[in-house]
């Protein structure tokens, strides 16, 4: 399975995603730039965080009309895995691969810290090895991470299982003081209908060695990888 | 920002506002203002260009809402 980072004129955190896929879980992984018109031969696509085009005029705005864009669009639609971390889960709901719109965090400062995410909807590509109710450690460092959704959209995603993750406390609770931004139910998470498009705030790449504080992350990237090898098999039978 | 969309921008200036004494200030929203200079064959053309474009990049439709005014300039 080979893994595609977007590298964005303003991503930073395309470096940490090619660390974690080469380094960590020691699978194949190229970068693709802003203006390639394909994505290649690669099976997973991993929308970096950062501050594409300076997050001028919105953020993820510009990134998410960009030739590559097209490319992930075509790849998503034929049911192929997505997953935009931070700035990249901003360009997937710019581009409207997925539902909803991140901006500015209710108290306007920039948060860089360590939170616990809880496992919503433990049946997805990018959360099958987990379960319900697990809470995973790993860092936020955003400005604009403010998820809204307007109440239909919101009761459309609970129903069809499209919220992935929430911030919770230590303990598993949903409370305003685990939400470090003011998301609209405290999710910072989701994917989009058929579940091969996700996208969250936190940064699980950034939490897949002990040597940064967490080894968390590693759960979405394995589930990636054995949801792929599941299809793959399926697909050979 | 939309109506129902809490802008913490604007209560970062409204509190501000309050701080220099304008008490008599209710509420404030912070939007964003864009100039364009385009070309068009008139007014209705004009309106279509603005419009498609505010609705597929200028503004996104989930938090924010949007409106024109057309000017002719100066060729």
């Amino acid at each position: 399975m080979k893994f595609g980072v977007i590298v964005f004129p303003g991503s930073n955190c395309d470096l940490d995603a090619y660390h974690l896929v080469r380094d960590v879980l020691k699978k194949p992984v190229e970068y693709i730039r802003h203006e390639a018109r394909t994505v290649g031969d690669c099976d997973l696509i991993i929308l970096p965080g950062g501050f594409t085009y300076g997050d001028y005029l919105r953020s993820g705005a510009i990134a998410a009309r960009s030739p590559v864009m097209g490319a992930v669009a075509d790849f998503a639609g034929r049911g192929g895995l997505v997953l935009g971390i931070c700035n990249g889960f901003q360009v997937l709901t710019e581009a409207g691969l997925l539902p909803g719109a991140l901006y500015r965090n209710n108290h306007l400062q920039f948060r860089c810290e360590q939170v616990y995410v809880r496992v919503e909807n433990p049946d997805l590509p990018i959360t099958l090895q987990a379960s319900r109710g697990d809470r995973l450690k790993m860092p936020v460092a955003h400005g604009d991470g403010n998820f809204y959704a307007p109440p239909e959209l919101l009761s459309e995603l609970e129903e069809n299982g499209q919220i992935v993750f929430r911030y919770t406390d230590r303990d598993g609770s949903i409370t305003k003081e685990a939400n470090p931004n003011g998301s609209v139910d405290n999710i910072c998470g989701v994917c989009n209908r058929s579940g091969n498009v996700a996208g969250m705030m936190p940064h699980p790449e950034r939490a897949g060695e002990q040597i940064l504080g967490s080894e968390d992350g590693l759960v979405i990237f394995n589930s990636l990888l054995e949801h792929f090898e599941r299809r793959e098999v399926r697909g050979g039978a | 920002m939309k109506k129902e969309v809490h802008d913490p921008q604007g209560s970062a200036v409204e509190n501000s506002l309050q701080a220099l004494g304008y008490n008599n200030v209710q509420q404030v929203r912070v939007g964003k203002y864009l100039e364009l200079i385009l070309q068009a064959s008139g007014h209705d053309d004009a309106a279509v260009q603005v419009e498609d474009m505010a609705r597929r990049l200028l503004s996104n439709p989930v938090i924010e809402d949007f409106s024109y005014t057309l000017e002719e300039a100066e060729v």
